[in-house]
């Protein structure tokens, strides 16, 4: 789970979350008591909301560029995503 | 000063009895006296704050309206985006993060003519009850700085509760601004869903997030929710309907409203707490209201399906931080371990843990056991809070089962933690208003009575818990942190 969620978690740290996890989810147990037979999953926006395509004044690359890490000219650098051969 | 409501504070700033540059200066000097016990804010912009208050006093001398907030200081929880002050979230990985635009909410608070003092303490990315989550130290409970002021707005509520400011603004996902707002002995509304732009808000479980006032009184409250409410085009959940003069209404009172109480849900309160609750509730009766009981069969199930809905939307909103675009890096071999380094130094272990426990509750295998039945289960409590609302008017009980608790009571324990927010996370997941008004103190400490109702009826709620504080006027109380303020000055 900690790699799907792209989390590097110590020994430690992982022997508690699976204890403390496993607490949370023997109470959240508790909803297999409720009686669901008909129910549909609640939908909390109840309206789609639509509005035209009209061009709008984006931030400029160099107010969203001045938090990243790392930039190289107007682009985000990152690592390497691809192993080497 | 510092006892005034904004209220009472904006005629005398119309009629230039009161400086805005004046009250700025008390406030700031207030939380440079208070700060090193209370640990209230993370940001303080005094420069920008007094060249503001300048110019609204240069607009009040000139005869001209500058808003109806024209020279109160406010205070921003820091999971709002203020464009060149840092917006941490109280999380490392967001540690150097400064946002390049403003929340609607903030926009809207600036058009009004207030005045951003700073940024206040909360849980990390709002995950928490107690304020003890934030990277950057806890804050402390004014009535008592051994206690936690609730969370996780737990800043803003001591802000105001410590009267450092009249104003101040937080939100709420299963009860942050509520909760807190109970622990500290002052006001706080949770809008209807789509009330208030979440626009600019940092996005912890985006189908329940709201962003609502914390004020000295329920005045304060109708004054600022007017302010704040209201279409967003940026925020698609923001609705368009017109936003009531919520003040107008306050006086409307409790006459002849039926009043909802979920007895069976409250069994097992505390006896001083119940004794409190009691006394407020025959207080409204004294004002007209009528108590009605009501059965909410599924409230019960609400925390724990809120459990596993928000850190599922959390595991998914938190994604972005991946050490890419903003905030922390710690540097890889390749990108996935970049991103796997940079959230684990990056996050702390509340907020760990609700990623692990949302990545889960999603994942293949397990969706259907928990996130789609948790999800059903929020469909039978908003049903339940439905049909109860077309019997009554309102609901009332009370915000928290047990007052502030002791720093450190609850850090061991998640799950205890987690059922602080027992009273408050229902509402939530009907979308509905909640309300927090003091009520009688509980053992010496402040304590807060809900008042849930229709959506879109805050007017009603507002009605109501102005007519509990005309009679029983609790939030006048002054917390300790008076005292020793006084001691020093």
């Amino acid at each position: 789970m900690a790699r799907l969620a792209r989390l590097d978690l110590q020994p430690d740290e992982r022997e508690r979350l699976a204890l403390q996890l496993g607490l949370v989810l023997e109470y959240v147990g508790r909803l297999a008591e409720v009686d669901l037979e008909g129910v549909q999953p609640d939908v909390p926006v109840r309206t789609n909301v639509f509005r035209e395509d009209q061009p709008d004044r984006p931030l400029s690359p160099e107010a969203v560029l001045a938090n990243a890490p790392a930039r190289q000219g107007d682009y985000f650098r990152i690592p390497r995503i691809l192993e080497e051969d | 000063m510092h006892r005034l409501a904004a209220h009472q504070l904006l005629p005398r700033l119309r009629d230039r009895q009161l400086r805005a540059r004046d009250l700025l200066e008390q406030a700031l000097g207030r939380i440079g006296r208070l700060e090193p016990t209370l640990h209230a804010f993370l940001h303080l912009q005094a420069d920008q704050a007094r060249a503001q208050a300048d110019r609204i006093d240069a607009e009040l001398d000139a005869g001209r309206d500058p808003g109806p907030l024209a020279g109160l200081p406010v205070a921003l929880k820091d999971n709002l985006c203020l464009q060149g002050m840092p917006t941490t979230c109280g999380s490392r990985i967001l540690e150097p993060f400064v946002p390049p635009y403003d929340a609607t909410v903030v926009r809207r608070l600036q058009a009004a003519g207030a005045i951003v003092v700073g940024k206040t303490n909360l849980d990390e990315f709002a995950m928490g009850s107690s304020t003890e989550n934030s990277a950057f130290g806890p804050t402390r409970n004014p009535w008592d700085p051994g206690r936690v002021p609730g969370g996780s707005s737990g800043g803003s509520a001591v802000a105001v509760a410590a009267g450092m400011v009249p104003l101040a603004l937080g939100s709420d996902t299963g009860g942050s601004i509520r909760q807190p707002a109970a622990f500290c002995g002052v006001c706080g509304l949770k809008p209807t869903y789509g009330r208030v732009s979440r626009h600019g808000l940092v996005a912890f479980a985006s189908s329940l997030d709201q962003v609502g006032p914390l004020a000295r009184d329920v005045r304060d409250c109708a004054l600022l929710l007017g302010v704040l409410a209201g279409h967003d085009p940026l925020d698609s959940t923001c609705e368009d309907r017109p936003v009531p003069d919520y003040p107008a209404l306050l006086e409307r009172g409790v006459e002849g409203l039926r009043l909802g109480i979920p007895r069976a849900f409250l069994q097992g309160l505390e006896p001083e707490m119940a004794t409190s609750f009691e006394e407020a509730t025959e207080a409204l009766v004294g004002c007209g209201a009528r108590l009605v009981d009501v059965d909410l069969p599924h409230l019960e199930y609400a925390l724990p399906a809120y459990y596993i809905l928000a850190p599922a939307e959390a595991s998914s909103n938190l994604a972005r931080f991946d050490g890419v675009r903003y905030g922390l890096r710690v540097s890889g071999p390749d990108v996935a371990a970049m991103m796997r380094r940079t959230r684990a130094a990056g996050f702390g272990a509340e907020v760990k843990r609700r990623i692990v426990l949302g990545t889960y509750t999603l994942s293949a295998g397990y969706h259907e056991a928990y996130y789609s039945r948790a999800q059903k289960v929020r469909s039978v409590v908003s049903r339940d809070f439905q049909e109860a609302l077309a019997r009554v008017d309102l609901l009332v009980l009370p915000t928290t089962p047990i007052p502030a608790f002791p720093l450190g009571e609850k850090t061991a324990d998640p799950l205890d933690m987690y059922l602080s927010d027992v009273y408050t996370v229902g509402v939530n997941l009907a979308g509905l208003p909640g309300l927090s008004v003091p009520m009688a103190p509980v053992r010496g400490l402040p304590a807060g009575l809900q008042v849930i109702g229709r959506a879109w009826d805050e007017g009603r709620l507002l009605a109501c818990g102005q007519a509990l504080q005309s009679v029983r006027p609790y939030h006048l109380a002054q917390p300790q942190a008076a005292l020793f303020d006084g001691g020093m000055a």
